[in-house]
């Protein structure tokens, strides 16, 4: 180690022309001058290269495929993505995830807001709070689906216990196609309200206080300036959480595949009563791990990623342009 | 005076029932834990803490092997957080205080790379692994997680403000050559960066579920988040002994959590806002 030549230092202009020499021949030597570096970054590119890279171009070529994983690989062209765009249950599934998403985004992002624009405006116990909110988001999601299957059980679960004691008739929600999206959106709400919640308070206090001051000279009330001022200025941050929630909501897979896994047999997981809680993902799983159908799994992860990218730059342009 | 002291009640309350929700699965998870399943799944529901833990727990213990599969939990996530840290730090350095032909490229690559949803590359990172015979081995979950993007992109971030560059120079004349200068200057001033991103690692590699559920083919070597969802298959009915189990998987994290809360919130969003 100590015979290294020592390492050059940050970005200087000359090192891009090259000091002296012919360019290529000082070219390679500048590369090879530098191999500590390459040697410090290697261990993630290759490991990348390895379990990421070449993963991801496989399953491109799998999607032109028939293969079970054992037999022979059977080159079969667009075959498998025309039997997706007509397979009712993909549609299903796809529908199914966006409604979850809807159902579980859409009220966490503004209890999240309304929650973080309060704790702004209190000084005492904010440590406590943040804590108390960020917990559900490192708690395991197998554990919390598992403890809200258990509290929606149709006999005696807590909800339907709540529902009788007020008079109301039990609900089904385990196997009513839209009780169990309710489900699986309260996991995902009561993992994911504290954690957006603390990134927007986050937010709140980077707004110097001197442009709420100038509002209140200009007589706008608390409303008013809530809906001018505040939004407009945290619209990066709720752009971030928008995307991050439509990235991982178009990708739910956990909270089904634990909460509808389970009815009395081991049979295969489609997402419970009618596909009620079947999500992309959870089809892909199915078909690639249940009926090890590798070509058409590999087809159906193409075209979740395919939906996830369309649906976060869409979620992208809504929210910039809502708020310009 | 009176009125001054009450102001600011409002917001607390409605700040306590945020907390309540947060808190109360927690709670009800206890109940159910330590009841059994006829006490709670009744009309009136028991609704407070029974003495029946170690009654469910052992009904746990009987249907899984619940400390095997928390030693192999807690053997994956260590080391994928040692190797983590180790690798995350040393490549962040790199890229934070070094300049080297094709920098930008790489690194603009390892920003493509956060993007790329997991479910793509699964089926063949399954095949990789039966072919190398690493399928339901714990290796199978610990290399490819032994570096990863975001962690060189946050550690990045954090390097370039937390490690002066007249100290690497200082030690570069003194005659530090490249890994001297990241064991010797930069580790021991980046502490509180590697703290958190060790927390985060280990909270990821403990809760992580769908990898290690197709990789871990071998029923006898699972890991808890796995074991968890296989006994919930089988014995849907017996919430009681499935609560135990739960709790008794979610509570050392959530008992670290509590210790390190404060710094780790505050590192964490800086991350978020930032990225």
């Amino acid at each position: 180690m100590a015979v290294l030549r020592p390492a050059r230092p940050v970005p200087t202009p000359s090192m891009q022309t090259g000091a002296a020499g012919p360019g290529r021949a000082t070219g390679f030597r500048r590369v090879r001058s530098h191999w500590p570096q390459y040697l410090a970054i290697s261990p993630f590119y290759l490991l990348f290269s390895v379990f990421g890279l070449f993963p991801a171009l496989f399953s491109l070529y799998l999607a032109f495929h028939r293969w079970d994983g054992l037999g022979e690989m059977q080159f079969v062209g667009l075959k498998n993505f025309q039997y997706l765009l007509g397979d009712g249950t993909f549609w299903l599934a796809l529908r199914n995830t966006f409604i979850i998403w809807f159902l579980s985004t859409v009220p966490m992002l503004f209890v999240a807001l309304a929650i973080a624009a309060m704790l702004n405006s209190t000084v005492r116990f904010t440590a406590f709070y943040r804590i108390a909110y960020f917990i559900p988001n490192i708690t395991s999601l197998v554990a919390m689906a598992i403890f809200f299957g258990a509290v929606f059980s149709t006999n005696f679960g807590l909800v339907n216990v709540v529902l009788q004691a007020v008079h109301l008739p039990a609900v089904h929600w385990l196997t009513n196609p839209l009780g169990m999206k309710i489900v699986v959106a309260t996991v995902t709400t009561w993992q994911w309200t504290g954690y957006n919640t603390i990134i927007y308070l986050a937010g709140l206090q980077a707004i110097p206080s001197e442009v709420y001051e100038a509002a209140k000279v200009d007589g706008a009330g608390p409303i008013q300036t809530f809906v001018r001022i505040t939004i407009p200025l945290l619209r990066p941050i709720i752009l971030f959480t928008v995307v991050v929630s439509t990235i991982t909501g178009m990708q739910t897979f956990t909270e089904p595949q634990v909460l509808f896994g389970n009815n009395g047999t081991l049979t295969a997981n489609t997402g419970g009563a009618g596909h009620g809680a079947l999500t992309m993902v959870l089809y892909f799983y199915h078909q690639a791990f249940d009926n090890h159908d590798f070509g058409y799994g590999a087809a159906i992860a193409w075209a979740v990623f395919l939906v996830v990218m369309v649906f976060a730059a869409i979620n992208w342009r809504l929210v910039q342009r809502r708020e310009t | 005076m009176r009125a001054n002291r009450f102001r600011g009640l409002g917001p607390h309350l409605v700040l306590l029932v945020g907390v309540a929700i947060s808190v109360f699965p927690f709670y009800w998870m206890i109940v159910m834990a330590t009841n059994t399943t006829s006490d709670i799944y009744r009309y009136p529901p028991k609704l407070t803490i029974g003495g029946e833990l170690a009654t469910n727990l052992s009904h746990v213990f009987e249907k899984i092997h619940f400390f095997a599969a928390m030693g192999n939990t807690i053997v994956v996530a260590v080391s994928t957080t040692v190797l983590v840290l180790f690798f995350d730090s040393l490549a962040a350095f790199t890229f934070a205080k070094f300049d080297f032909p094709g920098k930008r490229i790489l690194f603009a690559l390892l920003i493509g790379i956060f993007m790329l949803p997991a479910q793509l590359s699964l089926i063949p990172q399954f095949i990789t692994m039966v072919k190398l015979g690493w399928a339901g081995q714990l290796q199978a979950l610990i290399v490819p997680a032994a570096a990863n993007a975001f962690g060189i992109f946050w550690m990045r971030q954090y390097i370039t403000g937390a490690v002066p560059d007249d100290l690497l120079d200082a030690a570069r004349l003194d005659g530090c050559g490249f890994f001297r200068q990241y064991w010797h200057v930069a580790l021991p001033t980046i502490r509180p960066g590697l703290a958190f991103l060790g927390i985060y690692t280990f909270i990821a590699a403990w809760n992580d579920y769908v990898w290690p559920l197709i990789v871990l083919v071998n029923p006898d070597q699972l890991t808890l988040q796995v074991a968890l969802s296989q006994l919930n298959r089988s014995y849907n009915q017996d919430y009681s002994m499935i609560m135990a189990a739960a709790l008794l998987a979610v509570a050392p994290l959530v008992i670290m959590f509590v210790l390190v809360a404060r710094n780790f919130i505050a590192d964490a969003v800086k991350g978020a806002v930032r990225g």
